[in-house]
């Protein structure tokens, strides 16, 4: 009796006899997982298909038609996804400002009618160019350049920061808008790659965003940003909200994301503060002259 | 719909399931089920990929080399999974924004690979059609099962929704913290299993 072959379905195995064996050697499943093979026919004629020159024509093939078909539908989808980038983008500045419930509004009409400028700073924190939010959105900073969005809220000025840095398992970003006195927190927004669902990732939530309206960036004229602590610890000199339990690594990124990102912003924070003290300043001296 | 192909169907649903009787794709297991909604989207995606790659194999399964077989189904898989996403990002943004995290853990997943090697290179098109929705609604429901009572006992919610009211909280009531370490994930596994393998006899070792 020729012997049958009898191939594994779970693990690939092939036993060769008149019977499948009672349990597969590999994997351990029991007989009914495995199927006759039926013997292999002979290659057709012309070419041998476990031949070498078959196997580089073939994957060659392979390789090229997926790359075209990867490459077509990168290029055929690039222009809409753009606008999708472009637009969450918008989504998410937005999301910054409590009072604009981003869900329920058309996003990019609201942009346009909420964000009045896209301010550029130079190193020294001076203002070098002023941009219009709609038309050159996708401005790239140059080196030693950066970016602020300037707000209006129900006649209010607001100033939106764009925040950058690493949480646990990737990149974490969002926005902190400041009120006109460029100390007081109106709202944030924050975002995240890959963290933990349920964990580091609870840095979305508005219990955690909440949390930062009303506190304050700047400690006697000096940035101080504001920390994120454990429940129970207190931080000296600076102003506090909580972490999220069992994402003590995201929380620390958002700490280290806040300061970093806004200190670049220090030079711009502090000059208007020493402007205004100094129109106070001027004031004052002219009420001595009036008297 | 004949027996045979009902069989190829139903059976990844009960007797023969990816996850608690081929213990396949336990990682993603771990890693998607902390909330209900992600364990969705993530049980959803792998259902019609592991469907569509299936289909591409068979198509072509008369000609790929024995030698670089592992190979082809992988770039095939690469390929469906990456069109898919690239797909979603220009017309479901919102769902690109989700999936992103588990886009990579589609790929690796080890049910497509076995059910691609095991099936649909020896199947009909139809065939690994059904096989590919079968395993991925057997994939699915597991995890579903398993996300539930993460997401319940682990933070009192479902879907997002706080369903245990805050009067147990008063009354001393806490969140199992537990629920929420991936350990836990393997341990309602293995619930699931004891619990399948005793309804279902024919599946224990002897």
């Amino acid at each position: 009796m020729a012997t049958k072959k009898y191939k594994c379905k779970v693990c690939g195995y092939v036993h060769e006899g008149a019977n499948p064996p009672e349990k597969c050697p590999v994997c351990g499943v029991p007989a009914s997982e495995f199927e006759l093979i039926s013997e292999e026919k002979p290659a057709k004629k012309g070419f041998d298909k476990n031949g070498n020159a078959y196997i580089m024509i073939y994957t060659t093939i392979i390789v090229v038609i997926v790359a075209l078909l990867l490459s077509i539908t990168s290029g055929a989808l690039k222009e809409r996804q753009a606008a999708n980038i472009e637009l969450d983008k918008k989504k998410q500045i937005l999301s910054s400002l409590p009072a604009i419930d981003v869900a329920n509004v058309n996003a990019e009409e609201c942009f346009s009618a909420t964000i009045s400028s896209i301010i550029v700073l130079n190193n020294a924190g001076e203002v070098t160019k002023e941009l219009n939010p709609v038309k050159d959105f996708n401005y790239i900073a140059q080196d030693g350049e950066v970016l602020i969005y300037k707000a209006e809220v129900d006649g209010a000025t607001k100033w939106i920061i764009p925040l950058d840095g690493k949480g646990l398992w990737g990149a974490i970003w969002g926005y902190i808008a400041l009120n006109d006195d460029k100390n007081t927190v109106y709202g944030v927004f924050f975002n995240h790659a890959g963290e933990t669902p349920g964990l580091g990732a609870n840095i979305t939530t508005e219990a955690f965003c909440s949390q930062f309206e009303g506190k304050h960036i700047m400690n006697e004229g000096e940035f101080v940003s504001i920390a994120v602590m454990k429940v129970g610890q207190n931080a000296v000199g600076q102003e506090q909200v909580d972490a999220i339990s069992g994402g003590t690594i995201t929380s620390k990124g958002v700490e280290d994301m806040l300061k970093e990102s806004i200190s670049k912003y220090t030079q711009f924070l502090k000059a208007i503060d020493c402007q205004e003290s100094a129109e106070e300043a001027i004031s004052e001296t002219n009420d001595v002259e009036e008297e | 719909m004949n027996a045979k192909l009902k069989d190829i169907f139903l059976g990844p649903l009960n007797s023969n399931n990816p996850v608690v009787v081929q213990v396949l794709g336990i990682c993603s297991a771990l890693a998607v089920t902390v909330e209900l909604k992600p364990a969705l989207v993530m049980g959803l995606s792998v259902t019609i990929i592991v469907a569509l790659a299936n289909v591409i194999i068979s198509l072509i399964r008369n000609t790929i080399p024995n030698s670089v077989r592992i190979i082809v189904q992988l770039v095939v898989v690469a390929a469906v999974v990456t069109v898919v996403s690239e797909v979603l990002k220009a017309f479901a943004y919102d769902v690109s924004v989700q999936l992103s995290v588990y886009i990579g853990l589609i790929i690796t997943n080890c049910i497509l690979m076995g059910r691609l090697e095991a099936f649909a290179m020896s199947n009909k098109p139809w065939d690994s059609f059904l096989d590919g929705l079968g395993n991925g609604f057997g994939y699915a429901w597991i995890l579903i099962v398993v996300a539930f009572f993460r997401e319940l006992l682990g933070s009192g919610k479902l879907l997002g929704f706080q369903v245990i009211p805050e009067s147990f909280y008063q009354a001393g009531y806490i969140n199992n913290g537990l629920m929420m370490m991936p350990s836990m994930a393997l341990i309602l596994v293995a619930c699931i299993i004891w619990v399948h393998r005793s309804i279902k006899k024919d599946l224990q070792d002897k």
